[in-house]
């Protein structure tokens, strides 16, 4: 709260004539509908919102809860079977829905910006970006000729791309996804809009990447004043950046707070589900929390609550009757729900217990994989004769090992080859050299018949639900895939037995195998993707981001039948990841990758606890989390290619600590007790690492100077 | 004695494997719903009337025999005439045989260029002559207009007599489908059945009973399309001439598919040398000129045919087995495209996860291909089966013009456009072989355009076109 009147002061400063804390938006009753082929969806179904210049607004709810719908009926930018069926929507007191297409373009862009989740698809391919961005100011604007050029590169400098004068004339597949996203921002500032709408600003960003963003995100606001909705499903990036949030589920909103009170004590028991289906640290060794059952198809009509028939409190009432606003607390504080209304306000959720991490289990000697300098290189083809010219070393090196029933998982941002890893351990991609020992038969030097043979004790979970699965195949026929191939020609009757023990096993019902899977949720597909791993009884899965697509509440699931899994039947999980709080709660051991090799390794406590490495320290920092910010330590710049990798180590040219060494050698890995190690000049010797920390704290006094 | 031609029996082979989809189709959901969206499209059920009515045609005209001869007193061995006639043809029996001399404008009584004529009385007058059939009923010739009119307007009415039992076929059908009593099933068709596009598909058959309606009762005493040179009935002409349109159509894509199929799946899924050699092969044939390939193969087949004259009893099965070359010649000229786009989608497929999990369970390279790539390839085969019918048939126009196409004997579009060449030029004009080859292959190929389109559209996944807001609101009520 005092941030936010903290923040309300400063904005008094800048000049602004409606006066900064002046309603810039107000949507009252706005109801959305889609006509698809089975039916009328009602997305949005009466909301309520107001936004005040100079606040970011933060809309979280799950996937379609009708968070994008939202956006889009604002900005009038429906898909072509939709409409709004009613309500207003009110831009400084004009309302939008009343103006007619051509009054509404010169409000797009203008008075309302938006920036889209793909950085990547939302910038045309063939124009500059300095072209996209003086778009939009000869669109909106007077400016005409060098004063557009100078007005874009202000606006690339102000999203804080170095070089702008150059980097004007250049084409967007000349950019990292974090300047493309940059760009984005910088489009939408073109026109000085009053509001900024920001659907999903870092999803397909890195956490690295997100946080330089949504810093960039904070600082634009400070500085201009503009009101932001920024939707999310990510309660960390909330906790980050808002300055109210409201919670949607089901066309609704259920729930709208300012973000303390929010964080808090959050209300209404689905905001309750959501924080306590989060992976955590403190939650090691425990089933998590899920909601139980699936958003409802918002073609039906409701009667009484949305999320009753999910709700650990329903009772009658909420069956039969539909829940008005009830206000706790504070006025700000107001929640869709009968309990509160009937029980009062709900008490603060408990605070995360810092420091009770779950004592690692025992480790084992035995070794169920192991592989050594493992190393995956594609070779670049030019000119007529596709003649090699160089290798991109997705995989250089890398040497991990797991013991059976045991999870290894391998952290890293996009692009740094740790898929690459799981799928050559797998040999779907054919290493270029090391070995893969698995129960002490080296996997590389298999061919045919035998490698087929071994097939049966490992297999893959993919990240995407939607592209695993062949839309063509009910779910028992991809079941019994497996079970053909590889267990041999086992009688009909037997496999059909085992298909349904698969089934149970997963928690789908038995019915499910004469179904294909565009009948199943996201999860019920993951679950069917484990389903069909699981089905040749492997020792070892590679489980390649099998929740980032997910919903947290489906996540928490997914996670909970792995763990099952685990225990009852001992399989050793190789857990690709980039979420570092599925980390937390899941694996036994953590290695970090970073362009190709591993920079750090141990287990989760001794790395997550105590990060020796810069990047994995600059990574963890980079997570925003729902207990606020850890560290502040930024990885500046973005990833390197891996075709033409930093000389030395390759992390320096990013890493604060960096000094000469750094630049001429890769350091080798020191380790640092029995189970970690770490590959970085810091940890040469004590005195080096006493140098470089003495070395950086003179560097950031300077610069805070 | 029946006679079975190769391209009949091949065609007969295409609707058994048409059939044999359809049921397949029927027991699969997720196969069964593209085709309800083409079902609900009303552009591609209009289009499809029609289409059907063509290839009905070219069905009935796919049924051989040759009649048998009455026996010469004293001969005791069954003769068969050479000439080889359809059921189309003994259907059309008045058609066929009602030849005039030579040409002779549509529904005419009288022939279009002057003959000599030995009057009764001995005089000789040079005249234009009667028609022996073209209104040959006619006492008075002033008569002919009103004639023609009766004639023509009793035909439609039947015709719309025929829609209108037609339409109550289907109220009944909506009643039973909808449980509800005929008089709502109108009201619910006349305000637009949400699911199919009743009015428009009526209203397309509405225009085909009519205009048959016509045709028939017109055909009966005039040559409603005029005689060409020989006199022969160029409405015959026409209609015998869809049968060669759809022949080369249907038989080409069944001669294109198997190698399109095999290789674009082969080269984009096995990548490395097979596709090398793959794409080695189409992009050779795709540089060697078409119609030059064509034309050299036609014409060797030609030599090959005149060379054996024993092998064929009739002209017929001589001409048969050139349309069968024409075919198989096209379709392996043609399969390069298809080939082109499966081989990029099986590139595609290739990497996603579903096949990479397949890959990882140790599935066999082939059964991948037959379990998880080609039931994800076959909407763009059906696509692009659709849209290259049409195309075909043009082609067959255009090969038989320029004399490289069908058997000169056979008749064709081609053909009967190759013949109209030389009339367009004769002074007065002679215009109506070609309006009829036109107009008959513009609406075949009209109608092959606008279902394939609805096809594309159903089955595309890019497309996707939810039904407008207006549809739903009717269904609302």
């Amino acid at each position: 709260m005092n941030e936010n009147l903290a923040m309300a002061d400063e904005l008094d400063t800048t000049p602004n004539p409606a006066g900064s804390n002046a309603l810039l938006l107000r949507v009252r009753d706005l109801r959305t509908a889609l006509y698809t082929d089975t039916g009328v969806v009602r997305a949005i179904d009466g909301i309520d919102l107001d936004l005040r210049r100079g606040e970011t607004f933060a809309l979280v709810g799950e996937s379609g809860c009708g968070k994008s719908m939202t956006a889009l009926s604002i900005t009038r930018l429906l898909p072509e079977n939709g409409r709004i069926e009613g309500g207003r929507v009110q831009l400084d007191g004009v309302d939008l829905l009343g103006l007619s297409e051509a009054r509404m373009r010169d409000v797009r862009g203008r008075r309302i910006a938006m920036i889209f989740q793909e950085p990547a698809t939302s910038l045309n391919p063939v124009l500059t970006v300095g072209h996209q961005i003086a778009e939009v100011i000869e669109r909106h604007t007077t400016l005409r000729g060098d004063a557009v050029r100078k007005r874009v590169l202000e606006l690339l400098d102000a999203v804080g791309i170095a070089d702008s004068a150059r980097r004007i004339d250049e084409y967007p597949f000349q950019l990292s996804g974090g300047m493309k996203q940059r760009v984005m921002i910088a489009v939408a500032l073109a026109a000085d809009p009053d509001l900024l709408i920001a659907d999903e600003p870092t999803t397909a960003l890195d956490v690295t990447i997100q946080a330089q963003v949504l810093e960039l995100l904070k600082s634009l606001q400070r500085e201009r004043g503009m009101a932001i909705l920024l939707i999310t499903h990510d309660l960390g990036v909330v906790s980050g950046v808002a300055d109210r949030v409201a919670v949607m589920y089901a066309g609704q909103i259920v729930e709208t707070a300012t973000r303390d009170d929010f964080f808090r004590a959050p209300q209404h028991p689905y905001s309750q589900k959501l924080f306590a289906s989060l992976p955590t640290t403190t939650k090691r060794g425990e089933m998590l929390d899920v909601i139980p059952g699936q958003v409802p198809p918002l073609s039906i009509d409701f009667v009484g609550c949305r999320f009753a028939e999910r709700c650990p409190h329903a009772w009658d009432r909420c069956r039969i009757e539909a829940p008005d606003w009830t206000t706790v607390t504070t006025t700000a504080h107001c929640v869709r729900c009968h309990l509160r209304e009937e029980k009062g306000a709900a008490p603060a959720r408990p605070a995360e217990r810092v420091g009770s991490r779950r004592a690692d289990r025992e480790r084992s000697d035995a070794r169920l994989l192991e592989v050594e300098n493992l190393q995956v290189h594609f070779p670049i083809r030019k000119g007529l004769f596709k003649r090699t010219v160089g290798h991109v070393k997705a995989v250089d090196g890398v040497s991990l090992d797991i013991a059976p029933g045991r999870t290894l998982a391998l952290v890293g941002e996009s692009g740094c080859g740790k898929t690459t890893v799981g799928k050559s351990l797998l040999q779907l991609i054919r290493p270029t050299a090391g070995a893969v020992r698995f129960n002490d038969v080296d996997l590389t030097q298999l061919k045919g018949e035998a490698l087929r043979r071994r097939r049966s004790e490992f297999q893959i979970v993919f990240q995407d639900p939607y592209a695993s699965l062949n839309p063509r195949m009910r779910v028992g026929d991809i079941l019994g895939e497996g079970l053909s191939a590889l267990a041999g020609a086992s009688p009909k009757k037997e496999r059909e037995i085992r298909i349904a023990e698969l089934l149970e096993q997963v928690g789908l019902p038995a019915e499910s195998r004469y179904r294909y899977p565009h009948e199943f949720s996201g999860g019920q597909r993951q679950r069917i993707a484990i389903a069909r791993a699981l089905a040749v009884q492997p020792k070892l899965i590679v489980c390649d981001e099998p929740t980032s697509a997910l919903d947290v509440s489906v996540q928490a699931q997914i996670l909970n039948l792995l763990r099952a899994l685990q225990r009852d039947q001992g399989i050793a999980y190789l857990f690709i990841t980039h979420n570092l709080a599925v980390v937390e709660y899941l694996a036994d051991e953590v290695a970090v990758m970073y362009l190709g090799r591993i920079v750090e390794r141990g287990t989760v406590a001794e790395v997550l606890g105590a990060p020796k490495h810069p990047y994995t320290r600059a990574l963890l920092a980079a997570v925003p989390t729902i207990e606020g910010p850890r560290e502040v330590l930024r990885a500046a710049g973005d990833l390197p290619s891996p075709v033409s990798p930093p000389s030395g180590c390759h992390f320096h040219p990013r890493c604060m600590h960096a000094w000469e060494k750094c630049s001429g050698e890769y350091p080798p890995d020191f380790g640092l007790s029995e189970t970690s190690g770490v590959k970085c000049w810091l940890y040469e010797l004590p005195g080096a690492r006493e140098f470089a920390r003495q070395a950086a704290e003179l560097k950031r006094a300077m610069e805070e100077e | 004695m029946w006679v079975l031609l190769w391209t009949d029996a091949l065609l007969w082979l295409l609707v058994a494997l048409g059939i044999a989809y359809a049921i397949y189709v029927r027991g699969q959901p997720h196969l069964l719903a593209p085709w309800h969206r083409v079902a609900r499209s009303a552009a591609g059920m209009s289009s499809l009337v029609f289409l059907a009515v063509f290839i009905a045609i070219a069905l009935l005209d796919s049924i051989h025999l040759r009649p048998r001869l009455d026996n010469a007193p004293g001969e005791t061995r069954t003769v068969y005439s050479v000439e080889v006639l359809s059921t189309l043809d003994l259907l059309l029996t008045g058609l066929r045989t009602h030849t005039e001399r030579t040409y002779s404008a549509p529904l005419a009584t009288r022939a279009y260029a002057k003959e000599t004529i030995e009057q009764p009385n001995g005089t000789v007058t040079r005249e234009f002559p009667r028609l022996r059939h073209g209104g040959a009923h006619l006492q008075d010739e002033a008569l002919r207009a009103s004639d023609v009119t009766r004639r023509a307007l009793a035909g439609a009415a039947w015709g719309v007599l025929a829609w209108l039992a037609a339409t109550m076929y289907a109220l009944w059908c909506i009643a039973r489908k909808e449980h509800v009593a005929i008089g709502q099933a109108f009201r619910l068709l006349w305000r637009g059945d949400p699911v199919f596009p009743w009015r428009a598909t009526l209203a397309s058959l509405l225009v085909l009973c009519g205009l048959s309606g016509l045709m028939i009762a017109l055909a009966e005493s005039y040559h409603v399309l005029g005689t060409d040179k020989v006199g022969q009935d160029v409405l015959y002409q026409a209609l015998k001439s869809i049968r060669t349109g759809v022949v080369i159509g249907g038989l080409t894509t069944l001669v294109m598919l198997p190698l399109a199929i095999l290789l674009g799946i082969m080269a984009g899924y096995f990548k490395g040398w097979v596709d090398d050699v793959v794409q080695y092969i189409y992009t050779t044939l795709n540089s060697i000129p078409g119609v030059l390939l064509i034309a050299a193969a036609v014409l060797m087949m030609q030599v090959y045919i005149d060379k054996h004259p024993e092998w064929f009893p009739t002209t017929a099965q001589r001409a048969d087995l050139r349309l069968l070359f024409l075919c198989i010649i096209l379709g392996v000229t043609s399969w390069t495209g298809l080939a082109r786009l499966l081989r990029g989608e099986a590139l595609k497929l290739r990497e996603l996860e579903y096949i990479q999990a397949a890959r990882a369970f140790g599935v066999r390279g082939g059964r991948i291909i037959t379990r998880h790539v080609l039931p994800n390839v076959m909407h763009i085969v059906l696509i692009s089966l659709v849209m290259d019918f049409s195309g075909l048939v043009l082609a067959e126009a255009v090969l038989s013009y320029i004399g490289v196409g069908v058997d000169p004997s056979m008749i064709s579009f081609g053909t009967m456009i190759n013949a109209a060449r030389l009339e367009m030029a004769r002074e007065p004009m002679v215009w109506w072989t070609l309006t009829a080859a036109f107009v008959f292959m513009f609406a075949l190929v009209l109608a092959a355009n606008l279902f394939a389109d609805a096809v594309r559209d159903a089955f595309d996944p890019r497309v996707s076109i939810g039904p407008r807001p207006a549809t739903l609101a009717g269904a609302g009520r």
